[in-house]
């Protein structure tokens, strides 16, 4: 195994305590700390990259695997893994410049940091107990990063943000409980054999019913979403980038599918609760977003819409494969969502960071106090109008591959109505985010705006890298190659259902 | 009939948390929740008459070294302790954060009450 797995969790916990030492030694002290908290993410980037297309156990401690902790890499995680570290690295960059208005910089890498290594530690752990811390170490880290700001909103939203998740995280710990208590395993792989050998108990069907409340809170999946559109848009801006383009995804959607697929395996009833609430998501999200005047506020509703996709691909490909359905159209349902899932990660990172740049040039987040920036913010302007095209599926952008790919693979299991809803949503995401070029960028430009600059350095390289990257990512599907490379794997992981446990077994014994 | 009582305690934390108007109230009762978790996890891992689960010389039977079966069927379940460790340490650092926004938005808003802190919408 060329990439050892603790080098992922181990880099950024080890960083994320040594930056708060510099806090105290003035300008040069800041500096270093922001020199090293990129160096960190980079580097977290390009191991990353090597780690695609790997697979493999790492035992903790040397302990064999029933009795200690495991890290496991396989399609799915490094899928994952890439994504995360794209982004984080994207967001780090952007916080250099857009963080001088906040003080604390040390302490703000270092809880970066600490989100960075928890997520990573989520999509690695194969221990269903450490998977629960991790996700407890990313989740505190980022109920901090929210409150940040320490202003009225910002408070108020965290604490409402806190309370949601921490009864979220209960309930998954309650699960994790009934679960050993009723196979006796904390490992992911044997706690799927145990389940297959003896089938579902009463305790077992409630954990899974915790499972997917717990995750669907960290997900915010419509009937849980009450936090997201105020803790989104209170963060600083790369903050909320790193939120709706990773947090949530990993901690919610990963993590979901990880124990629903691998571990307990799809029924058809949990196929159909997934497409029910990623149809309700998607449709409520959307036409929330269309109602909302604050930028952040829409692009966070729209992040709930968008989400919806993501669940209902993956929902669809567990649904057909619970049927005994056709397998290639699950997996291409489940290709489907997985390469929504990242493209969403890297446009809606990108219109946070937009959001961001905007918020910093006016010192609004109002949208019927702007207008007209398409002159004075040329750059941000095109980034933007880039990433809304990808959003709203307008075709050589990234998103029309991924939306194409879901109504695609409706049609095929005859979902019809499934491709309409998509279609539908997608219309509404269009007319949301004309509405952000329309009140944002065009129209007269008010009086009290004369004054605004473009902004400068990191922020425009990363915009500018996040744009192209919408542009460039279709072509993860349409070279054979790439696709093979970097989503089929992922795609495999969760189709193979509960050969996963095998696949574990037999890595080990290597 | 314990782990009833176990759940019954679970739900009394999540009602607190969800009912209630102050925001110290709604952070005891995630309290509650978390204990009652710990409680459920103890209770796992418990045995009428246990003893620890370290193996000394007078458990040893026969010569291959095995472990006796006496001492099988009475030693307790390490692991959830270990696991109620970890879990307290994380509600502990969950709790100090809670607190402190609540002392940061009584600074605020000089008031604990949820329903007159609503400045977000929609």
């Amino acid at each position: 195994m060329s990439v050892p797995l603790p080098v992922f969790i181990a880099i950024p916990l080890v960083m994320a305590f040594l930056l708060p030492l510099f806090s105290g030694s003035g300008r040069k002290g800041k500096a270093v700390a922001t020199v090293l908290a990129n160096l960190t993410t980079v580097s977290l980037l390009v191991l990353a990259v090597f780690s695609i297309g790997k697979s493999g156990v790492y035992e903790i401690g040397k302990w064999s695997i029933p009795l200690g902790i495991n890290l496991v890499l396989d399609g799915l995680s490094s899928l994952m893994l890439l994504t995360i570290s794209v982004v984080s690295a994207a967001a780090m960059l952007f916080s250099v410049r857009y963080m001088e208005q906040y003080t604390a910089k040390a302490k703000y890498f270092c809880l970066f940091l600490l989100m960075v290594a928890g997520m990573n530690g989520v999509v690695l752990s194969g221990d269903i107990f450490n998977l629960f811390v991790f996700l407890e170490i990313a989740s505190i880290a980022s109920y901090a990063l929210v409150g940040f700001g320490c202003g009225h909103e910002e408070l108020e939203a965290s604490f409402k943000y806190m309370v949601l998740g921490s009864i979220g995280s209960t309930f998954v710990l309650l699960a994790v409980a009934l679960v050993y208590g009723n196979t006796g395993s904390l490992n992911m792989a044997y706690i799927s054999k145990a389940i297959q050998g003896s089938g579902l108990n009463p305790g077992l069907t409630f954990a899974l019913g915790l499972f997917i409340t717990g995750f669907g809170l960290k997900a915010a999946l419509v009937p849980f979403h009450a936090w997201l559109p105020d803790a989104h848009p209170s963060a600083p801006a790369p903050i909320s980038a790193m939120l709706s383009g990773v947090l949530i995804k990993t901690l919610g959607v990963y993590a979901l599918c990880r124990v629903l697929f691998n571990v307990f395996g799809v029924s058809i009833q949990v196929g159909w609760l997934l497409v029910a609430l990623g149809i309700l998501s998607m449709v409520a999200g959307a036409f929330l977003a269309i109602g909302q005047w604050d930028f952040k506020r829409l692009l966070a509703y729209s992040s709930i819409s968008q989400l919806g996709y993501v669940v209902l691909g993956i929902g669809l490909g567990g649904l057909i494969i619970a049927e005994g359905g056709n397998p290639a159209w699950a997996s291409l349902a489940i290709l489907g969502g997985l390469f929504h899932l990242v493209n969403h990660a890297v446009y809606k990172s990108l219109l946070f960071l937009t959001s961001g740049s905007v918020q910093m040039s006016t010192g609004t987040r109002e949208m019927r106090e702007m207008g007209g920036l398409a002159e004075k913010m040329p750059v941000t302007r095109a980034t933007c109008t880039v990433a809304s095209a990808s959003i709203a599926g307008i075709p050589p952008f990234s998103g029309f591959w991924s939306k194409l790919i879901l109504v695609v693979a409706a049609f095929q299991a005859h979902f019809y109505w499934v491709a309409a809803v998509i279609v539908f949503v997608s219309l509404c995401t269009l007319i949301m985010y004309l509405k952000v070029q329309r009140y944002v960028f065009l129209g007269e430009l008010p009086e009290n705006l004369q004054q605004t600059k473009e902004n400068k350095g990191s922020m425009l390289v990363v915009m500018v890298f996040l744009a192209c990257l919408c542009v460039l990512m279709g072509l993860l599907v349409i070279v054979p190659s790439l696709r093979a490379g970097i989503l089929e794997p992922a795609v495999e992981a969760l189709t193979d259902g509960i050969g996963y446990s095998a696949n574990v077994i037999k890595m080990t014994g290597m | 009939m314990l782990y009833a009582l176990c759940f019954l305690l679970f739900m009394i934390g999540l009602y607190c948390a969800v009912v209630k108007k102050n925001m110290v109230k709604i952070t005891i009762g995630i309290l509650i929740m978390e204990y009652a978790v710990n409680l459920f996890l103890i209770m796992l891992g418990y045995r009428l008459g246990g003893r620890a689960p370290i193996v000394g010389k007078e458990d040893l039977a026969g010569a291959g070294g095995q472990v006796s079966d006496l001492f099988v069927s009475r030693c307790v379940d390490p692991l959830p302790q270990a696991l109620v460790l970890t879990a307290i340490v994380i509600s502990l650092g969950s709790l100090a954060l809670m607190i402190s926004i609540c002392i940061r938005t009584y600074e605020k808003y000089g008031t604990f009450d949820i329903t007159k802190i609503r400045r977000l919408r929609g």
